[in-house]
């Protein structure tokens, strides 16, 4: 087996391995346990950046091995793969950076660092497979993984979240298991292929391919968190904010949008999946999904479930433009996996310095804070923009492209809804940042401005998530940008 | 050393173990450890074999069949020959550690060797009757082994589990005393050949199977087996739930898929299914209602049981690859559940749920094992009990019968709401003021062994399916 034949398995062992040693290293070895954290996260980001450069010099890294039954456990390193393993791996580092900061002096932080490690694998595997049955395995090993972080602080509501989080996880792989056994019954094992693997699948056998489809994109909805299927994400909202960070913007909602994508792109192509007329249905769920988890937003005091809805809300924008036939709705989609990632992992950091300084949980002490953490706001004011789709910020591209996307289709509801869901974000949004920049904070802040306005290791990831996600917007005209990656995908998938 | 008899070894070196341990009056337990390791290194010869050259076939003392006694390794029994090696290896050494007091260990491990003799050889039987004396032995050594704790319930139970046992083989014996009245044959290929569509036949599979059915523990004739496994001691359960358990369901693979022409199962095939999913059900409900550790696990063997039920109704090549998957996988993951049971039992003092509080930060060994083995059991990847239901929904989808499917990706769901509440138990703050016993860290070592078999079993399926492929069931 040639190196390049290796890359993707090895980019999955740079978080496995790392995880299953730190589980055996001793409570308070921090130095030991933070070093091969940050070597961890680094080596990971060469692997990628190298995979990346092969694959945009087109190149192909594929690791097979014959599983079960003639199914193969294939990783496989395509355009949008990379995407979501570019996204994880970068965010990986920022977080696990956050993480050392926020845990400090915490207990049980090896068992931490060890599951958060095995996530990260996991999300790994998910992007990288390259075919259904490698997708579930590494897609439910998140759901495990997960867990025990969730519950990391062992009190009674973070338990109770951590049910209700199994609870729904559990059930959404269930149904994507029988969904992915159906299918491979069907049409026997098929990689994943762009602009879709289903031809060979007899047209008598079109009802089955229906119910194979809503079983899938079911399952997946779990994790998406698409309405009415949404509500363990704001209960998970009890774990540390790193976890938070996690769930929204690196690993869980993302594994369930971009698995969504890969089923209607690349198991059933985009066109089969619209002559199955199981997009209307799909893109009428995000639709509404999108205005539900506005208003429920607006309706939070406390500011990381407003974040947690604003996140409902957010994922549907993925796929919503999936869901809407065209090439330019497709890269606003995709390229939304990456954006909203930046912008939330930026907002839920900076809530996490509001609580850990302050301990601001509530959206109503926010008064004159920007003063007192003029970094974390600033970040925060990127983010909140961002989301409610102000220009240069990413979240503006992604707006950009649905609208467009909707016009061509010929789908003007659309672009209502994406103006109603804007003005929707300004308002649960703007509120926050008029208050901490403008007003007069009430009483005296609990801890005093010192050197710093929050732990270096608390403000440097907020501050660079926040330039990401600045970056993400202005330079969105390169190549190697989010948006180009995008473009590049989304022309394979339309290519005749 | 090609004509070296190894099948023959598998059986002869835990017999004679077993019984020179208890002769010899000092050292016992080092009798036990020479006579397992000749054990395991005859089973690893037997799978080489089996492995590089095919079924191998063993004539015991020169004596062929019909006369004599035949033994026969294909790839299902070199699979069993392993399972029953490295799983019971593991947890006699488990017992030999935590069951502290010599003597007590040294009675297990007597037992235990005689059980796998029985298990090795019923594993290697190629005739209907050779599977009954087997299947005898493993029940006798089973009571006793519950019967080694000395509390009342557990001999209650004991006495039990023998008596229904008995039944159990009464039935399956009169209908082997059919089938040679009707045949004048007891080989399984043999069978096959002759047997045809007639009253004796069908009387002589109904007893047959109705009787291992018992003995198996299959809804709704399962109320006998959790009071044992849940009063005897944690090892002796992982044991009886882990190998005992499977050998009523191993002969009458034996004697469904090899002995009888598929003519003759006439239409009885769905009561299996229908029987199986009753099973995973309600033993999975039981295990949800339970509040002692041991008890779910006991009730979710008997859910298992189930899944291997679907195999005569599934019938074909995916459904027996996915049935006997189960088996093995289950295998590892229960016995991995009932020895870290142990262990909790150890440090509290009692198998209540409560005592699981505060494990996952005093004892993460075994937290791991728990947890690694639950993901077995709820059949979630990666794991042997995933690939294990992977295929059977497999089988059932092809072959159109898509409520199968639905039976065992919903059992997967119960099986997740009753290792839930373990998860969640470790979890929770130790109890102001309760200081857990010492448990020798060797136990906790053996746990997370057998629980990272069952994952490694769904990490790399290929080999043990290929070697269950070897000589294929007709």
């Amino acid at each position: 087996m040639s190196f390049d034949a290796l890359l993707p398995l090895l980019v999955v062992f740079s978080s496995l391995v790392p995880g299953v040693f730190i589980f055996f290293i001793p409570e308070l070895r921090t130095a030991e346990r933070t070093s091969i954290n940050i070597a961890a996260a680094c080596l990971k980001l060469l692997l990628v950046a190298s995979i990346v450069r092969g694959v945009y010099d087109g190149r192909r890294y594929e690791t097979r091995f014959p599983f079960v039954a003639g199914a193969d456990l294939l990783l496989r390193a395509d355009p949008f793969s990379l995407l979501f393993v570019s996204l994880s791996a970068v965010l990986w580092l920022a977080t696990t950076v956050y993480a050392v900061g926020y845990l400090e002096g915490s207990p049980h932080r090896s068992r931490f660092f060890g599951f958060f490690s095995l996530c990260v694998a996991s999300t790994m595997g998910i992007a990288l497979a390259g075919n259904l049955l490698t997708f579930l395995f590494f897609y439910e090993m998140l759901t495990i993984s997960t867990y025990p972080l969730v519950v990391h602080r062992g009190t009674p509501e973070a338990l109770r979240a951590g049910d209700v989080y199994l609870r729904y996880t559990i059930a959404g792989g269930a149904v994507l298991l029988a969904g992915v056994a159906l299918l491979y019954a069907l049409a026997g094992s098929v990689d994943f292929t762009e602009r879709g693997a289903l031809d060979g699948v007899a047209p008598q056998h079109r009802p089955a391919l229906v119910v194979a489809f809503v079983l899938l994109v079911g399952g997946l909805a779990v994790k998406a968190a698409i309405f009415p299927l949404h509500r363990w994400l704001p209960e998970a909202m009890i774990a540390p904010a790193p976890v938070s960070a996690l769930l929204h913007a690196v690993a869980v909602v993302k594994a369930g949008a971009f698995g969504i994508t890969r089923v209607v792109y690349d198991v059933f192509g985009v066109r089969l999946a619209h002559e199955l007329g199981v997009m209307r249905p799909l893109a009428l769920f995000a639709a509404f999904t999108i205005l539900y988890g506005s208003l429920q937003a607006l309706a939070q005091k406390d500011l990381k479930r407003r974040l947690a809805y604003s996140t409902v809300s957010q994922i549907s924008y993925i796929v919503l433009g999936v869901a809407i036939f065209g090439t330019l709705s497709t890269i606003g989609g995709i390229v939304h996996i990456v954006h909203q990632g930046l912008m939330k992992v930026t907002l839920f950091f900076c809530a996490g310095n509001l609580a850990e300084e302050l301990g601001i949980h509530r959206v109503d002490e926010l008064r004159g804070v920007g003063r007192r953490m003029p970094l974390t706001m600033g970040a925060f004011t990127i983010g909140a923009l961002g989301m409610a789709g102000v220009p240069p910020i990413a979240g503006w591209v992604t707006k950009w492209y649905l609208c467009i996307g909707a016009l061509a289709a010929n789908e003007p509801w659309v672009v209502v809804l994406l103006v109603t869901s804007a003005l929707l974000n300004a308002l649960y949004f703007f509120p926050l940042v008029y208050d901490a920049w403008f007003a007069e904070p009430e009483t005296a802040w609990a801890k005093p401005l010192g050197r710093a306005e929050v732990r270096p290791f608390l403000l440097v990831p907020t501050v660079t998530t926040a330039a990401l996600s600045l970056g993400a917007g202005v330079l969105c005209g390169l190549d190697l940008s989010p948006l180009g990656w995008a473009k590049l995908i989304a022309t394979r998938e339309f290519a005749l | 050393m090609s004509d070296t008899p190894w099948l023959a070894w598998t059986v002869v070196a835990p017999l004679a173990g077993g019984v020179l341990s208890l002769l010899v009056t000092t050292r016992a337990i080092f009798v036990a450890a020479i006579a397992s390791l000749a054990t395991i290194a005859s089973s690893a010869q037997v799978v080489w074999q089996v492995w590089t050259r095919g079924v191998v076939r063993h004539a015991v003392g020169g004596w062929s069949a019909p006369l004599g006694i035949t033994l026969r390794a294909d790839g299902l029994g070199a699979l069993l020959l392993a399972t029953f090696g490295v799983v019971g290896l593991l947890v006699s050494l488990h017992a030999a550690v935590l069951l502290g007091a010599r003597k007590r260990a040294e009675r297990f491990l007597a037992l235990w060797l005689f059980a796998w003799a029985a298990l090795d050889a019923l594993a290697l039987s190629a005739d209907v009757f050779n599977l009954y004396v087997t299947l005898e032995l493993t029940t006798l050594t089973a009571v006793g082994l519950i019967a080694l704790e000395r509390a009342p319930a557990a001999l209650t139970a004991g006495l039990r589990y023998l008596l229904l046992a008995l039944i159990g083989s009464l039935f399956y014996l009169t209908g082997v005393a059919l089938l040679y009245g009707a045949t004048s044959t007891l080989d399984l290929e043999l069978l096959r050949a002759r047997l045809s569509r007639e009253p004796a036949a069908w009387a002589a599979l109904a007893l047959m199977t109705s009787g291992l059915s018992l003995k198996a523990g299959l809804f709704p004739l399962h109320a006998w087996i959790p009071p044992a496994y849940a009063n005897a001691p944690a090892t002796v359960s992982a044991i009886l739930s882990a190998l005992i358990g499977k050998a009523p369901w191993i002969v009458l693979v034996r004697v469904w898929l090899e002995a009888t022409p598929p003519a003759l199962h006439g239409r009885s095939a769905p009561l299996f299914g229908v029987l199986g999913a009753g099973a995973i059900v309600w033993g999975s409900l039981l295990a949800i209602r339970a509040r002692r550790l041991k008890r779910v696990l006991a009730y979710s063997s008997l859910a298992h049981v189930g899944y291997l039920f679907l195999l005569f109704t599934l019938d074909g090549p995916l459904a027996l690859r996915g049935a006997v998957y189960m088996a093995v996988s289950h295998a590892a993951a229960s016995a991995a559940m009932f020895t870290a049971a142990g262990i909790v039992e150890r440090s509290v003092g009692h198998d209540d749920m409560q005592a699981l509080k505060g494990l996952a930060h005093r004892r993460p060994v075994t937290f791991f094992a728990l947890g690694l083995a639950g993901t077995s059991l709820m059949g979630l990847p990666p794991s042997g009990g995933f690939v294990a239901k992977w295929l059977l929904a497999r089988a059932a989808l092809e072959q159109g019968q898509w409520w199968w499917a639905v039976v065992v990706v919903g059992g997967g769901l119960l099986g997740a709401a009753y290792v839930l509440p373990i998860w969640r138990g470790s979890f929770l703050p130790l109890p102001h003021g309760l200081e857990l016993h010492d448990v020798p860290r060797a136990t906790e070592t053996v746990s997370l062994t057998l629980a990272v078999i069952a994952v490694a079993l769904g990490v790399a399926p290929t080999a043990p399916l290929a070697l269950l492929a070897v000589g294929r069931l007709p």
